[in-house]
């Protein structure tokens, strides 16, 4: 056995956006154990709930993430609605899933540009950001935002989409296809990239379900898990089936998100063709009385909603579990054994988002 | 959305229920709890998409057994209730004594807004 060293990781590295605090327990340069420390950024936004009343919520929902912001305000959306038993139009579903696959889309794009830096590979990162950018140009143009876009409202959605701007973005699906598809081509296929992801950081099956993983995390290690199956939104109406890997390693994981961004293109072009017109909001009036679990796939995973309420204008309680906060013991699982220089492309690849963890 | 079920169980038979869900394949979704009437615990599974929640209220007074000896990740959950709710979680297998958020604002947060 070597001499054993604790290395303080974070919580500000150049490889982390937010901060995370691990210590490392290594032996010579194998991590034997890692032992995390979260809070530098809790901002209390489940306690906001007792100041903000239930329709003032919906923003603070959306900014309980930069990156997964619209799912957030839809996840919250659909719990109210789903306890003041609000039926929204088909049209504000389809637009809610047109959306929701953009943030997807444009997640795991910053996510691949991520990856490529910290693995030292600019151009590629460059790459993927440059056709992010494209992702955010809708977002714009159908919303008036490119981060934050607050859209969603309980009872459906605050603006529509025009019919030449939804035949826009299709037309703009078929060419991100393209370039997607040669990057894509880098990240699964080139040497240099294969050799820092595979075989790095597996986790199995039985560990991905014993340490509760969610999301491109589980489905890399051959979980089947895939909130969208349920038909929220308009999913039901769409054909689609989980994008799933089995091999649980670095590799696994990108290929399922690299898949999933295809996925996402082909969900969107079928909304696109099916979008009924319609309405996009129900007028919702009354307080909720009740709760309700709601439960979403973000990019990162399942993220789980649950408000309750007692017939006032304000909710008693509402919890948000994240993605990543499940994710974080599969990760202290994958870093055992791995060596020191493989544990920033590790914790990159959960695709942590820590003020989403936090709140 | 599939079946929501909330299964109402008393304090002291959450280690043997919890233990029976996890022989039947149930992955531990969440833990929450809500300060209204006493401490309300939550403890959400999900198997196939069937989410079963088991339920009890309890106060801060009464010592609360971790389910980290059956599901070893409930401890982030566990120690963020035992901060924020001062719910009294006993043998957490990872317990960062009331010091996993770096906040300075003083925990738990037993009231809540407007109440003394």
């Amino acid at each position: 056995m070597g001499k054993r060293t604790v290395i303080p990781f974070g919580p500000q590295h150049p490889v982390l956006p937010e901060p995370i605090h691990l210590d490392l327990v290594l032996e010579d340069e194998v991590v034997v154990e890692a032992i995390p420390r979260i809070g530098y950024i809790h901002r209390g936004l489940e306690k906001l709930v007792e100041k903000k009343d239930y329709q003032q919520y919906t923003y603070v929902a959306e900014r309980i993430c930069g990156i997964c912001s619209f799912m957030h305000g839809m996840g919250y959306c659909m719990a109210i609605e789903s306890i003041m038993e609000v039926k929204i139009p088909e049209r504000a579903e389809f637009l809610r899933t047109i959306w929701a696959e953009l943030s997807r889309l444009h997640s795991h794009l910053l996510w691949l540009g991520l990856l490529a830096d910290a693995f030292g590979f600019e151009s590629l990162f460059m790459q993927s950001w440059k056709l992010r950018e494209q992702v955010l140009d809708i977002f714009e143009e159908t919303t008036g935002g490119r981060v934050i876009f607050s859209v969603c409202d309980i009872g459906g959605v605050r603006k529509d989409i025009s019919a030449d701007t939804l035949k826009k973005i299709a037309g703009i699906m078929d060419s991100m296809e393209k370039e997607l598809k040669e990057i894509s081509e880098v990240f699964i296929n080139d040497s240099s990239v294969k050799s820092r992801t595979k075989g790095v950081g597996v986790l199995s099956k039985q560990a991905a379900f014993d340490l509760g993983a969610v999301g491109p995390m589980a489905r890399a290690s051959g979980i089947e898990m895939d909130m969208r199956t349920q038909g929220y939104a308009a999913y039901g109406k769409l054909n689609f089936k989980p994008v799933v890997e089995k091999k649980g390693d670095c590799y696994a994981r990108t290929s399922v998100r690299i898949n999933e961004m295809f996925q996402s293109m082909d969900l969107i072009k079928q909304c696109i063709a099916i979008i009924p017109e319609g309405d996009i909001k129900v007028k919702v009036t009354g307080n909720p009385n009740g709760e309700y679990f709601t439960r979403v796939e973000q990019p990162r995973g399942e993220v789980v909603y649950y408000a309750k309420a007692n017939g006032s204008k304000y909710l008693d309680r509402l919890r948000v579990r994240t993605p990543t906060f499940a994710n974080v013991p599969a990760l202290l699982e994958t870093l055992k054994g791995c060596a020191l220089a493989d544990v920033p492309i590790l914790i990159l690849t959960i695709d942590p988002c820590i003020s989403c963890t936090e709140r | 959305m599939g079946q929501q079920t909330i299964k109402m169980i008393s304090s002291n038979e959450l280690l043997a229920e919890t233990l029976h869900l996890k022989n039947e394949g149930y992955r531990l979704v969440a833990i929450t709890c809500t300060n209204k009437d006493g401490m309300e615990l939550s403890y959400s599974f999900d198997k196939d998409y069937d989410f079963i929640n088991l339920r009890f209220v309890t106060d801060t007074e009464e010592e609360i057994m971790s389910i980290s000896i059956i599901y070893p990740f409930s401890f982030l959950y566990e120690n963020e209730i035992k901060e924020l709710f001062g719910v009294n979680i006993k043998d957490i297998s990872i317990d960062f004594n009331n010091s996993l958020y770096k906040i300075p604002v003083k925990t738990p947060f037993k009231t809540k807004e407007g109440e003394k």
